[in-house]
């Protein structure tokens, strides 16, 4: 019965997101207010229906009913109740699901957190929210159905994929999701802005809040992403670019560039229709992104079951919000004014240079992800391409706007006094080369790519640090200004952090029996012996390993090879000692004859100031906006609404 | 209306195309080196009578299918009971590989779901299925009269793939000589 009431729900929560697709919009055009009012119930109740759908199905898997089919297909009654729960985004019609949660908690919350904003131009975002959570709902109800039942019931469901039993499946996706989404309130303003042709600094100021958060949630969900890959999957790496983590950083790179692009927007009134256009860019790589994870025209380790009827159907989706919203921009765009000028050098030119190469390096990524595809319709035969080609691309194309990153903060509006910025960054530069030289050689050896890695961060650190150090002599500045110096300081840590570990890194692959010692990293690890121990779910062979460090012990670290039941399906668990320098990695490979073991085992200077480096960022994000000025415009409208009131009423 | 500003949209129209061939592709699709090469020859014990063995070579002369089963795989279930009719219909030899099993839960198994193979070899260590190029269990290996593989099947037999191909190649390969 709640399967079947979950179903209905989202039909009925279909529905509605028609309603509010067209109505609102309609009506905004035609200055109907009794269709433009309808915009905020419309989402609250789009909302309430789709939320109470996703419960349904969180239910479903909570009982362990194994009538609905995808339950029994990623679930087990011997599954552990969290990853059970989980488990609701484990697949492909779950995850889907998901989405058009989050879709309605964003629609929801640009509803009621919007009071001040005119009702017309509400309508109108809501109005695109709800046209893309139709197109959305159609695609779940009829190629993804999450509640479609399984006749007779399974016994007993399949279980959960052992790589996803992990309290990274709990976060990584919902953040991610989160994020993704969320730049569908971007592209709902910007859409809205283009079809009222009112593109204005007040649109940008409305829009930037929003395009933080979703910015932060997808930091975030890719740095909680790369953790869990780095744990889970036993060969000690953070990224890989595979296709699908390709598709969560392309809205990330295209979403970097509109954060900034939005700054000079709302300050300077100038790049309007470039900010548009990214603001449609940063949500069609979301909505591309599940187009090529979803239809499974790439293959990738996240290889999911693939249909083709999804894949056209998404491609329909994709050909009718991106070409109707490109088109509506090529139409409208050009009658937008122009903004201020803006010298050679200045912040707006700096801005734009950084923005054009983080661009240009989402163009680059998107062509090595579709890369395989290209050749392969052009039936130029089967290919794939690897990290060296995304390092040798993307580097050479980060490195001058991570050096513009340190002086951007300083170059004024409009006409920049070059002499000042040199003579206010000397210090950092002095810092950075002396840190280039000196970090490198002390970790244990010079090259290029660890000396450039360690100069970058450095430059942006220092200048970074020493520009609050001299803001703080004026008095307090505001969190905007906190938001700048800490995301910037992030990725200065997360620089240092990819540089050191790339750099610096050891491995060892080796045969060990009890009692064997192996040195890695100055660290040297003894193998205690193997004891077979059983988990919840799964049977395991833990090994056990004493870290010994100037003779003496300071840690045992328990690597475990287990095997699930239901599957049958080995998996590594690693064993991690992290620490703020380094981590030390010991994964077992397979047995080996007699008592003896494969074992690899890691060193990783600094590999936790990558993550801590996207902790930064986000950091910095929730600052940028959280920022006065935006609740500030709330208080006061709300000041100017209830004087209106009072006035009407007296 | 400026050309630039189509610029993007037409940009967006070639990936389209790409993407739209990309769906007709299959990038999992790796054909299979053991098509159309005589069927690895091998010699291990039965599982029900483990004192007799089996070897294709016993099958020579007939068409017939390998399929590569085991207690623990789930996938199995689903297309056991596709088997079991297939059995009932006497179409042809169907043997089974159990591969990397328990003795007694492999005859547990096919007590409790039904017994639809001639004899079912066993394959403790997984040895023949190495041969074999198995690397996800079920597979399926329609052999023809020469003992060669005309076709395998990665994953459980669903109704579609016997009307729409197995059944289709066998009539078709008994008509062979």
């Amino acid at each position: 019965m709640i399967p079947e009431l979950g179903h209905f729900l989202l039909v009925l929560a279909l529905c509605v997101a028609a309603v509010l697709g067209t109505l609102p919009l309609l009506g905004a055009h035609q200055r109907r207010r009794e269709w433009i009012v309808l915009a905020r119930p419309a989402a609250q109740v789009f909302f309430l229906l789709t939320a109470a759908s996703f419960v349904a199905l969180g239910w479903s898997f909570y009982v362990n009913d194994f009538s609905v089919l995808y339950v029994a297909e990623h679930s087990n009654s011997l599954l552990p109740t969290v990853y059970r729960l989980a488990a609701i985004w484990g697949g492909h019609e779950g995850s889907l699901l998901l989405w058009m949660f989050m879709l309605s908690c964003w629609t929801v919350a640009v509803a009621t957190l919007s009071r001040t904003l005119d009702e017309t131009m509400v309508a109108r975002v809501l109005g695109v929210l709800g046209l893309v959570a139709t197109g959305l709902l159609l695609f779940v109800l009829f190629t993804s159905n999450p509640f479609e039942r399984l006749l007779p019931a399974a016994q007993e469901g399949r279980d959960l994929n052992p790589l996803l039993q992990d309290p990274g499946l709990v976060f990584h996706p919902p953040m991610l999701y989160m994020g993704y989404v969320g730049f569908s309130v971007a592209f709902a303003f910007a859409i809205a802005a283009l079809l009222s042709g009112r593109l204005d600094a007040a649109w940008a100021r409305w829009s930037r809040p929003w395009t933080l958060t979703a910015w932060i949630f997808l930091t975030c969900g890719i740095a909680l992403g790369s953790v869990w890959a780095y744990y889970e999957l036993g060969w000690g790496g953070w990224w890989f670019w595979d296709p699908v983590e390709n598709a969560s950083f392309l809205p990330w790179l295209l979403g970097t560039a509109l954060i900034h692009s939005l700054a000079v927007t709302e300050k300077r009134g100038s790049f309007k229709s470039w900010t548009v256009l990214l603001a449609i860019g940063a949500f069609s790589l979301s909505l591309l992104g599940t187009f090529l994870v979803r239809s499974g025209v790439l293959t990738s380790v996240h290889a999911f079951a693939s249909d083709p009827r999804r894949g056209i159907f998404i491609l329909l989706l994709l050909v009718l919000v991106v070409g109707s919203s490109l088109a509506l921009f090529a139409w409208r765009a050009p009658k937008v004014a122009l903004g201020g000028q803006f010298g050679l050098i200045s912040r707006e030119s700096l801005l734009l240079v950084g923005n054009v190469l983080l661009v240009v390096a989402c163009g680059s990524v998107l062509l090595g992800t579709l890369y395989p595809l290209i050749v392969d319709a052009l039936n130029l035969g089967k290919i794939s391409v690897g990290p060296p080609y995304f390092n040798t691309v993307f580097v050479p194309l980060m490195a001058p706007a991570l050096f513009l990153m340190a002086a951007v903060p300083l170059a004024r509006w409009k006409h920049a006094d070059v002499k000042d910025m040199a003579r206010r960054l000397w210090i950092a530069g002095a810092l950075a080369i002396v840190g280039a030289i000196a970090i490198p050689m002390l970790m244990g050896g010079w090259t290029f790519l660890t000396g450039l890695g360690t100069l970058l961060s450095v430059w942006i650190a220092a200048s970074m640090i020493l520009q609050m150090i001299a803001r703080l002599k004026s008095g307090i500045p505001p969190l905007s200004f906190w938001g700048m110096q800490l995301g910037h300081l992030g990725v200065a840590v997360f620089v240092m952090g990819v540089t050191l570990v790339g750099g610096f890194q050891e491995e060892k692959d080796v045969r060990m029996e009890p009692g064997d010692i192996v040195t890695v990293g100055g660290h040297e690890f003894k193998f205690i012996g193997i004891t077979a121990v059983n988990g919840p779910n799964y049977k395991a062979a833990r090994g056990e390993f004493q870290v010994i460090r100037n003779n003496v012990p300071t840690r045992t670290l328990y690597p475990e090879k287990r095997t699930y039941v239901s599957s049958e399906m080995p998996m590594t668990e690693a064993a991690i000692d992290p620490g703020v320098t380094r981590d030390v990695y010991v994964s077992l490979g397979e047995p080996l004859e007699g008592k003896a073991w494969a074992v690899r085992v890691y060193f990783k200077p600094f590999v936790d100031w990558i993550w801590g480096g996207c902790l930064l960022m986000a950091l910095g994000g929730i600052c940028a906006a959280s920022d006065r000025r935006y609740r500030m415009r709330v208080k006061a409208a709300a000041a100017a609404r209830t004087t209106a009131l009072q006035g009407a009423s007296s | 209306m400026k050309a630039k500003f189509l610029i993007p949209l037409a940009l967006f129209g070639v990936l389209v195309a790409f993407l739209a061939v990309g769906l007709t592709r299959d990038p999992h699709e790796i054909p299979s080196p053991f098509i159309n090469k005589p069927a690895p020859p091998f010699k291990v014990a039965q599982l029900i009578k483990a004192d007799d063995a089996f070897s294709p070579a016993d099958l020579k002369g007939q068409v017939w299918m390998l399929n590569v089963w085991a207690s623990w795989c789930v996938a199995c279930r689903s297309e056991h009971p596709l088997l079991v009719q297939m059995s009932q219909a006497k179409i042809v030899p169907v043997i089974g590989l159990d591969y990397k099993d328990k003795r007694d839960d492999g005859v547990k198994f096919l007590a409790q779901h039904g017994d639809p193979y001639n004899l079912s070899a066993f394959d403790a260590d997984g040895r023949v299925g190495i041969d074999y190029g198995v690397y996800g269990v079920p597979e399926t290996f329609i052999i023809d009269k020469h003992g060669v593989i005309r076709h395998k099947q990665i994953g459980p037999i669903t109704p579609e793939s016997l009307e729409k191909t197995i059944l289709p190649l066998l009539a078709e390969l008994k008509k062979e000589s």
